[in-house]
């Protein structure tokens, strides 16, 4: 017992040190346990805060709405509408395939648009909101809505998209919107910030120049999402805000008409004010309805546009580099003059041909005019005379002063970027960019606008317009931009050595129109409140023939892509003029003809809509 | 000596029992429970779901037991001590030819009413065990070859059949209880250091030996950013849990991180997460202190207790409750590679309740009986 007991206390000795060792290992223990929760949860607390609400916290951005594009008159001529679309969140649906093979029925869906809408399917999550058909007529949208009852899960939404209510009017102006893609995202950033599966930008065009004004910003939801990225509830909704709303200078009547005169040819007008720059009308035919692009062009219809040999894309009031013809004359009579190589005393007699440097020039009359001074040139369009002024001045000196009113030169510096510079060629520019010196051969042709000599159509009526106003640098625009009051300094001033030889030019420019004789008699108004001053131009497009010459052959006898361009340039009225235009239309075969009779039912609305314009101008003013 | 062998007549009465109970211990059992409860409502979401009730309805079974066992003398539990480890390892054994394949290991018996894991019941009847083979031993005994070699075949042969199931996690808590009990009985501490020493040269070679699971869970332990939505998942999800919690939590229901699934397991082995997301570092702190007056209490029972059979089992039950509650802290808090160990208490599941609450009973037994002297 003794024995066993003094084990017993042996034994309790050894339990309590052990039991004392054990208590202060489970101390340090704690202490360790406990620093870590003090660690992970007061000093790393934010860290992990943050990391948790980004667990939870999802933001959706719907797509924004898009600024306007107005004319003049405050038309909308770029807007929003309401699209109906039919969304569809499948696990909200009982019976999936029941479902879609239903709708399939009812919008008369093809078997391609269906196939797509199941490979997105088969591409998104359950929850997540799948777009059967994302613009739907109304007829097909009450159609649904009466079938909703049994329709599970499926959803009609009206969501706001894009409209061009003046169709392909205005489609060379402001462009088109469409899907962004990858590119659009890369080169933009506002794009890439705002970007939203489905979100349209700008693709061409001024929708494209003014993509980050018009872009507005992303409403805003915030989400609280499970672990599965399910929505569990709405945290916060957060309003964007609506693009600018951009104002045009044009008039959407004047383009309306230009779109009509247009009708069927290709070819371009552009009209302008000639003291602001303001660019009233500018239309490239054919045009397309840009409304097509909005959700995606079909390919039937893209393979229409595209294989249209009139060249719908192309813009050809920026793109299109037309020989000017004799649209040029004035520019070369006014340079004649004002280098004091001719007076308006100077005379020529025209044969109908001239023998220069071994080779024939022809004037367009086979008989010859007979001797013409410089206003009877003008007005006859006499191309021996002009061969003959060309001759004496020369390609350098003529392009200088080209140059000098807007030919061979960006009008709208960067606002399109597919707007072109033309040519205006010289001896300088043949040496650098053919090696070959400039024959004096080539200066001659350039005297009637043909030869390397190129010039848009929108360069055409600035010059027109810089003439008209009395010979002062004027700088286009065709968006009203109110924080861009600053003109630039050179605004109005003039661009001649003599303001007598800019009157000789209009003088001469009015005969051509209102006087017996003159190219475009035909095209004239008596009326003095529309009477206007303008210049045929016939812009050959080949080479003629000796045969050809000889066959002398009718306009319609011609195969199209061999024709003429038509091309005229007037401005107007005649006194106190305020309007300039240009019209050039491929093939059209003769300018007096084709070109001319469109200017006077131009400027008969131009005109009749001046005072409108006006009044706009002036309440402008008077609210400020 | 008169005294004792007049209280070892063992004739209590009903109340005298009832007076003798730990009342701390008690109404911290209790409190945890509570605790517990609220936090399976919590991870229900809010609603009394299957958890919250079938949580609710263990408690309330296995507290009554608690309470029964108590009254029984600890001289009983001495005397079962070998049976109930024969009676628990045949259970291990028939659970490794009849037991129930869940997730790839076979760890559960279908006893119709209820789903049994013998391993967990394993983690308190090997103490029992146990303590009674060191109870009699004279001290000089205690380090002899036979009876380390025969404590050892205790310890391991359990073990083995847990690991076979496999499930590596219990069989190494299962170790851990048993080797409390050795250390507790006096084996000379020579032992342990040698075995610590031979235990960390041998762990590459261990480690070449796991599964290819359990390497991946060592691998996304020592760097869980490796693999942040796979392996690493839970551990990191786990630490912004417990991180986004702050000093005074987010709130009673309101853990985002477990409401909106980010957390996984978080009924189990993550409940303590949960618990931390919404209560914060003080709630955490609170938590643990109830935890160390629980284990504080069981070895002031141990030290009262006269017997060296209670003794030795309250310290042993104690250093396992405590091993049980640090290591999976540590794994919820990225100290430790993840490794299934429940909180007791708080995590969901009868079978680690069952033990635990039988643990306590026994202790509370000891406590009740603490004058009885065992032969």
């Amino acid at each position: 017992m003794i024995n066993s007991s003094s084990d017993n206390v042996k034994k309790l000795n050894s339990i309590n040190r052990r039991m004392f060792i054990t208590g202060s290992l489970k101390f340090f223990i704690m202490v360790g346990i406990i620093s870590r929760l003090f660690f992970l949860q007061v000093k790393e607390n934010k860290k992990y805060l943050t990391l948790s609400d980004k667990n939870r916290i999802r933001e959706w951005k719907l797509a924004p709405v898009r600024g306007e594009f107005h004319d003049y008159f405050g038309n909308v001529i770029a807007g929003n509408f309401e699209a109906y679309q039919l969304h569809v969140i499948p696990e909200q649906v009982e019976n999936f395939k029941y479902v879609i093979y239903r709708l399939k029925d009812l919008l008369e869906l093809s078997d391609t648009e269906f196939k797509k809408v199941l490979k997105k399917k088969k591409e998104s999550k359950p929850w997540e909101t799948l777009i059967v058909s994302n613009n739907l007529s109304w007829e097909k949208f009450s159609k649904i809505n009466n079938h909703l009852y049994d329709l599970n899960g499926v959803k009609p939404v009206i969501s706001i998209s894009r409209n061009y209510p003046f169709n392909e009017n205005f489609t060379h102006v402001i462009g088109y919107v469409s899907q962004a893609n990858e590119q659009d995202i890369e080169n933009t950033e506002l794009i890439k910030k705002n970007f939203v599966p489905g979100l349209k930008v700008g693709k061409i065009g001024l929708e494209k120049s003014f993509e980050e004004k018009l872009i507005g910003t992303n409403d805003i939801e915030r989400y609280e999402v499970n672990a599965y990225g399910r929505r569990i509830s709405q945290l916060e909704f957060q309003k964007g805000k609506k693009g600018q709303t951009l104002k045009l200078t044009v008039d959407t009547e004047i383009q309306k008409l230009a779109n009509e005169l247009l009708k069927d040819k290709a070819g371009s007008i552009c009209v302008m004010d000639i003291f602001t720059g303001e660019v009233i009308a500018m239309h490239s035919s054919p045009s397309f309805d840009p409304n097509l692009f909005v959700f995606g062009i079909s390919q039937d219809n893209w393979q229409i546009i595209r294989n249209d040999p009139m060249k719908p894309l192309l813009n050809k009031t920026l793109q299109g580099r037309y020989s000017p013809g004799s649209t040029l004359k004035p520019i070369v009579a006014l340079s004649a003059l004002e280098n004091g190589i001719i007076n308006t005393n100077f005379t020529v007699r025209c044969t109908g041909k001239t023998e220069l440097y071994d080779q024939t020039y022809h004037c367009w009359k086979k008989e010859g005019h007979g001797y013409v001074s410089l206003r009877n040139a003008m007005k006859m369009s006499c191309d021996t005379y002009f061969y003959e002024i060309a001759r004496k001045l020369g390609v350098d000196k003529l392009s200088e002063t080209a140059k000098k009113f807007g030919l061979g030169k960006k009008v709208f510096d960067n606002l399109f970027e597919i707007e072109k510079d033309g040519l205006i060629p010289n001896t300088q520019w043949k040496k650098n960019a053919l090696g070959k010196g400039w024959l004096l051969g080539e200066t001659i042709i350039t005297g009637i606008g043909q030869g390397y000599i190129q010039t848009t159509p929108i360069q055409l009526c600035l010059m027109t317009a810089q003439i008209a106003n009395g010979g002062y640098k004027i700088y286009p625009k065709i968006v009203i931009d109110d924080k861009d009051k600053i003109k630039p300094s050179d605004y109005y001033t003039p661009l001649y050595k003599n303001s007598r030889n800019i009157k000789i030019i209009q003088d001469a420019m009015f005969g051509s129109t209102n006087e017996v004789m003159g190219t475009s008699y035909r095209s004239r108004i008596d009326n003095p409140k529309y009477q206007f001053a303008g210049k045929t131009g016939t812009a050959q497009v080949k080479k003629i023939t000796e045969r050809e010459r000889e066959l002398d052959l009718k306009t319609s006898e011609i195969p199209y892509e061999q024709r003429d361009h038509a091309l005229y340039i007037a401005y107007g009225p005649y006194v106190n003029p305020r309007y300039a235009l240009s019209i050039v239309v491929e093939h059209g075969g003769n300018g007096s003809t084709t070109a001319a009779p469109m200017a006077k039912r131009l400027f008969k609305l131009i005109i009749d809509r001046h005072e409108m314009r006006q009044s706009i101008n002036q309440k402008k003013y008077l609210e400020i | 000596m008169y005294q004792h062998t007049r209280l070892t007549n063992n004739n209590f009465t009903f109340f005298q029992k009832f007076r003798n109970f730990d009342y701390i211990l008690l109404i911290c059992i209790l409190l945890l429970g509570f605790i517990s409860l609220a936090t399976m409502y919590s991870t229900d979401g809010g609603k009394i779901l299957f958890h919250t009730k079938s949580h609710f309805i263990k408690l309330m079974v296995f507290t009554m037991m608690m309470l029964f066992i108590s009254f029984i003398n600890i001289k009983f539990w001495f005397s079962i001590g070998y049976l109930s480890y024969i009676v628990v390892v045949s259970l291990l054994v028939w659970t490794y030819f009849f037991g129930i394949t869940s997730s790839g290991s076979k760890r559960w018996m279908d006893l119709y009413f209820i789903n049994l894991q013998p391993s967990e019941l394993m983690k308190i009847f090997i103490i029992l065990c146990l303590a009674k083979y060191f109870h009699r031993m004279k001290l000089e005994n205690v380090n002899s070859v036979y009876t380390i070699l025969t404590s050892l075949i205790i310890i391991l042969l359990p073990m083995g059949l847990v690991i076979v199931q496999p499930d590596l996690g219990t069989s190494v808590l299962i170790a851990v209880s048993g080797v409390a009990v050795l250390w507790f009985a006096g084996i000379n501490h020579k032992y342990f250091i040698y075995t610590m020493l031979g235990f960390v040269i041998s762990l590459p070679f261990v480690i070449a030996f796991l599964k290819p699971y359990q390497k991946l869970r060592v691998l996304t332990f020592l760097n869980p950013d490796k693999d942040p939505l796979g392996a690493g998942y839970q551990i990191i999800q786990s630490k912004i849990a417990v991180g986004s919690g702050g000093i005074f939590g987010k709130g009673f229901l309101k853990g985002t991180q477990s409401y909106l699934e980010f957390l996984p397991e978080k009924h189990t082995d993550f409940i303590f997460t949960l618990f931390s997301e919404e209560f914060g570092f003080v709630g955490s702190v609170v938590l643990l202190v109830i935890y160390i007056i629980i284990i504080y209490r069981i070895i002031a029972i141990g030290a009262n207790s006269r017997s060296y059979f209670a003794k030795l089992f309250c310290y042993g039950f104690g250093a396992a409750i405590f091993v049980f509650i640090t290591i999976n802290m540590s794994m919820v808090l990225g100290l430790l590679p993840i490794v299934g160990s429940p909180l007791p208490i708080m995590s969901y599941g009868g079978s680690s309740m069952l033990a635990t609450m039988i643990g306590f009973g026994i202790v509370m037994s000891a406590r009740v009986h603490s004058q009885q002297l065992i032969a």
